[in-house]
């Protein structure tokens, strides 16, 4: 056996130029990557973006076409998939159906020649709060039971990175969450590194520690994902990850710690930090909670140095917790609004003329030459 | 009225099902008769001479055993070449893969009379003596195909995660045919093989052609028809009827436990019914 | 850079299984050999036999030879055996359509749990002796049996009897392929969504109109598979022909068997066979292309 994955301390994984072609398309575009050692990483994108195969190559399921792939300081590029000391949790489970819990759980033991499984196979089952079900057969298994096999099966040879692929689509709603607290729990308690591929934006932003978006190949935007939720770095990722209100306009100058922008008509100010643009050419955004709607005769209450839109409301849904507005600008476009439900009494109706405003160090000012929809059709 | 419009579907499935079983009562009735004469054709008597005295008659016994040896033969290396077969077209990239397929089907889609009449062409123009070699040749290439579909089947609907979920978990490749494929496609293989058995055993023309003086049972039979099928014939095909009868409902009551826990109610699945579907042409 | 994977382009699991090794030629070989060895070539002498010629010198042996006129000799002496075939072939398969037609849309769509041990029930027969099955049909059709003399009183026997005419033999012809016609019509019919006929019903369609426009297209593909199940063999056999009929109703089986077997006129049942072969090749392969369906593969 060319690797003891028994005995390997966790460490960062390594992507480094790792390319990815079938034939003339180009899955996976020379992604440079470190996963640090322990984190709950999560790969987002929509379907087709290159995540799965990046993962698939991580496991040594899919040769690369180009580039390395390294855990701590030990190539394992060339390595097969039984050869790593990388576990993955496969869509859909694929648990054996022959086998029942017990033997699909021993089976990474047993394979690496490992005698006395029992033990720790019972400690495992202990973790998934499966212990009563070993001799079932997985069909026998619910959903979320499936799924929690499926980890420990995986768990049990504590690999130097777990790998999830999609691991709760196949659950419906209410089990998704309950699982996504259950493999938050169990990644607490082991401290492997789990690397988690999804295209379901608040699953990686409620599981993960560090949330990549990636489109086409290649990784837009990474970070924590309260920091890329505040601070979209292009347009793809303001549009995939939660929704923003974008508008285009241009640079004009710089004002203090702002700069400014003139789009439409309008002044906007948007902190130069908060601003990952070279060209004149400037989309201009906000997220919908971060405005404030207020009638047309209020707006003497916009507060001094605020960002301003006037507009008519075409839509009002209330949702319970919140109230969502459709604001139509004298441009024509269409800018969305979250309100909180909190003051009993008016809402806007549909047909009012009201002002939209926001503080500017809410504001996020993106590269404006790509245009305002990256992304947008994309969100599932 | 009413009732005779709501239900004339299942009136008429369950007609054509008695249909289908009228001879087989006529068989399993006939092996109790007593014939008046050499034509065991219409009632006459009880008896159970024939289930007392299987062997009674020369000729039954020997040739039951002889098909039985030749169906289990033939079967076994049909089932070995025709499964290497199909993993070779599931697993592999090869060329002539529709040249492969053409070969695969045409034996299906060809008339027994022509297959055994060309045989027969072959082994008289190579001199090549009749009997049972030339038979077990015969039924291995008959039953090659059914075997190769049967299994093909099984392996395509196979989630190839399952074995990537091995490799996966440290089974090199030789473990994951081991401990994964194999289990996983036995069924489809021990299915593919008792199909290949009931084709064997109950082949007459290809046989007839190529047997030259070797004596299966269905060529006894059919020398018998000439002049009288004793009883004894009839009480080893209720046998066999109902030996076989037994093995699928077995067979389908083991796969309804399985897969008991689940919502849906077991059906015979698509490569149950591939067997199935070339069972019914022995 | 592209922005959506074209699906096909996506790393499919099942063709990254795939291999490309001499383990592939390896597992396909002797399969593949013994199908070419023992299917294929003995096609080729199969056709170099029916053009043999008898030999000068030996009487009964036949030597290498060139001779068309074999075939041209084979079809004069047996044409209406030849067209004997396909018409019973062709009528047995069509009423074994309309029999089968009914059970397998009630196993697929109305029998509910019983669906298994009805499709069981449909191959059960099978598992009896196929030429004891066909004996069984002489006592069934018996001059004396019920059948015979209901249909005698009724006046509906042209000949005065069932056995030994050629009512026997479709009718054998029909109850031996009939699993042959049962099961690729159910699987066909399985696969139709039943929402599909009830939304026909809420688009106006009467369950007739929703029968002939929705169920029955979408079976097609089963009502091929079946025919040419049905009729292949149908037209190939001469047990029937042999055990229910009489030397009226003799099939080009019969003749090949017995130019092969007894006359061992080789040339001529050769030629009868490649005959055979071609009509039902050319019949299979215009059929498959007009119905567009490959699903027998």
């Amino acid at each position: 056996m060319a690797a003891s994955p028994g005995n390997l301390d966790v460490q960062d994984l390594h992507l480094q130029g790792l390319t990815k072609r079938f034939g003339d398309f180009v899955a996976v575009d020379n992604l440079d990557l470190t996963i640090p050692a322990g984190s709950f990483f999560a790969l987002l994108g929509a379907s087709g973006c290159g995540k799965t195969t990046t993962l698939r190559m991580v496991a040594g399921l899919e040769d690369p076409t180009e580039g390395t792939i390294s855990l701590g300081d030990a190539d394992i590029t060339k390595l097969r998939a039984f050869e790593r000391p990388v576990n993955t949790v496969f869509q859909s489970y694929a648990l054996f159906p022959h086998l029942d819990i017990f033997e699909n759980v021993a089976f990474g033991l047993r394979r690496r020649g490992i005698k006395d499984v029992q033990k720790q196979v019972e400690d495992m089952l202990e973790l998934v709060e499966l212990s009563t079900m070993a001799r079932r057969k997985p069909s026998q298994l619910s959903g979320g039971q499936q799924q929690r096999v499926a980890v420990a099966r995986a768990l049990i040879n504590h690999p130097g990175v777990l790998l999830l692929d999609e691991p709760l689509g196949a659950l419906d709603l209410k089990l998704r969450r309950q699982m996504q607290i259950e493999l938050k729990r169990i990644q607490d308690e082991v401290g492997t590194t789990f690397v988690h591929v999804t295209h379901d934006q608040e699953e990686a932003m409620t599981m993960a520690d560090t949330v990549a978006v990636m489109n086409a190949g290649r990784i837009e935007q990474m970070g924590h994902p309260a920091d890329i939720y505040e601070l979209p770095r292009t347009v793809f990722v303001a549009n995939f990850l939660g929704q923003s209100n974008l508008i285009a306009g241009k640079r004009t100058g710089v004002s203090g710690d702002d700069v400014v922008v003139e789009a439409r008509g309008l002044t906007f100010l948007v902190p130069s930090d908060r601003c990952s643009c070279t060209t004149e050419d400037m989309i201009v955004g906000v997220r919908p909670e971060k405005l404030t709607i207020l009638d047309k005769a209020d707006e003497g209450q916009v507060p001094e140095g605020h960002n301003r839109v006037p507009g008519r409301v075409t839509d009002v849904s209330y949702t319970g917790v919140s109230t969502q507005y459709l604001v139509d600008t004298p441009w024509g476009q269409e800018l969305g609004v979250f309100e909180q439900n909190v003051v009993v009494g008016d809402r806007c109706d549909v047909g009012d003329e009201v002002v939209l405003h926001w503080a500017p160090a809410h504001t996020f000012g993106l590269d404006g030459s790509a245009g305002a929809t990256a992304g947008s059709e994309l969100e599932d | 009225m009413h009732w005779l419009r709501k239900n004339l579907l299942g009136i008429i499935a369950i007609l054509v099902l008695v249909y289908l079983f009228i001879p087989i009562a006529v068989i399993m009735v006939l092996s109790f008769n007593k014939p008046q004469g050499k034509f065991n054709l219409s009632w006459n008597q009880f008896s159970t001479d024939a289930w007392t005295n299987l062997c009674g008659v020369p000729g039954v016994c020997s040739s039951f055993v002889k098909s039985i040896e030749i169906g289990i033969i033939a079967t076994l290396i049909a089932t070995a070449l025709g499964t290497m077969v199909a993993f070779a077209l599931v697993r592999y990239r090869f060329k002539g893969r529709s040249t492969t397929n053409l070969l695969i089907f045409m034996p299906m889609a060809t008339p027994e009379v022509v297959m055994g009449a060309s045989l027969l062409a072959l082994f008289l123009n190579l001199r090549f003596p009749l009997g049972e070699v030339t038979v077990l040749i015969a039924h291995i290439m008959f039953i090659i195909s059914f075997v190769v579909v049967t299994v093909k089947a099984r392996l395509q609907g196979m989630d190839p995660r399952i074995e990537e979920a091995a490799r996966d978990l440290y089974a090199d490749p030789r473990a994951v045919f081991r401990y994964v494929t194999f289990p996983l496609v036995l069924p489809g293989i021990l299915g593919a093989a008792l199909l290949g058995f009931s084709l064997s055993f109950d082949d007459f023309i290809i046989s007839y052609f190529n047997a030259g003086t070797l004596v299966t049972f269905p060529i006894y039979i059919w020398g018998a028809a000439q002049r009288g099928i004793p009883v004894q014939v009839n009480a080893l095909a209720t046998i066999v009827f109902l030996v076989a009868l037994s093995i699928v409902l077995i067979g389908q009551f083991v796969s309804y436990r399985r897969r008991k826990s689940l919502e849906s109610v077991p059906i015979i699945d698509d490569e149950a019914l591939t067997s199935v579907d070339a069972l019914s042409r022995s | 850079m592209v922005a959506v994977v074209p699906t096909s382009a996506q790393a499919s699991p099942a063709q990254v299984a795939q291999r490309s090794s001499k383990t592939g030629y390896a597992l396909l070989a002797p399969g593949m050999l013994w199908l070419i060895v023992f299917f294929a070539v003995p096609f080729i002498t199969l056709f170099l036999t029916s053009l043999q010629a008898p030999s000068p010198t030996q009487a009964g042996k036949y030597v290498p030879a060139f001779e068309l006129a074999n075939y041209g000799q084979a079809l004069a002496d047996y044409w209406p055996q030849f067209i004997r075939s396909f018409i019973y072939a062709g009528i047995a398969t069509a009423l074994a359509l309309l029999i089968a037609y009914p059970l397998a849309y009630f196993i697929a769509f109305k029998a509910g749990r019983w669906r298994s041990l009805m499709l069981v029930l449909v191959v059960a027969p099978s598992f009896a002796s196929f030429l004891l099955r066909t004996y069984a049909w002489k006592t069934i059709l018996a001059d004396e049996s019920f059948i015979t003399r209901t249909l005698n009183t009724l006046h509906l026997l042209p000949e005065g009897r069932i056995l030994n005419t050629w009512i026997a033999v479709i009718a054998g012809l029909t109850y031996n392929f009939l699993p042959f016609m049962i099961l690729p019509l159910y699987a066909a019919l399985e696969k139709i969504d039943p929402r599909l006929v009830e939304a026909a019903g809420d688009l106006y369609a009467s369950p007739t109109t929703a029968f002939r426009k929705v169920t029955w297209p979408l079976s097609l593909p089963g009502v091929v598979a079946g025919t040419l199940l049905t009729f292949i063999p149908a037209a190939g056999d001469y047990i029937n022909a042999q055990l229910l009929g009489s030397t009226t109703n003799r099939m080009i089986g019969n003749a090949i068997q017995v130019n092969f077997i007894e006359f061992r006129d080789y040339p001529t049942a050769s030629a009868l066979s490649v005959m055979l072969m071609a009509v039902i090749l050319i019949m299979v392969f215009t059929y498959i292309r007009r119905a567009g369906t490959e699903d027998l593969l």
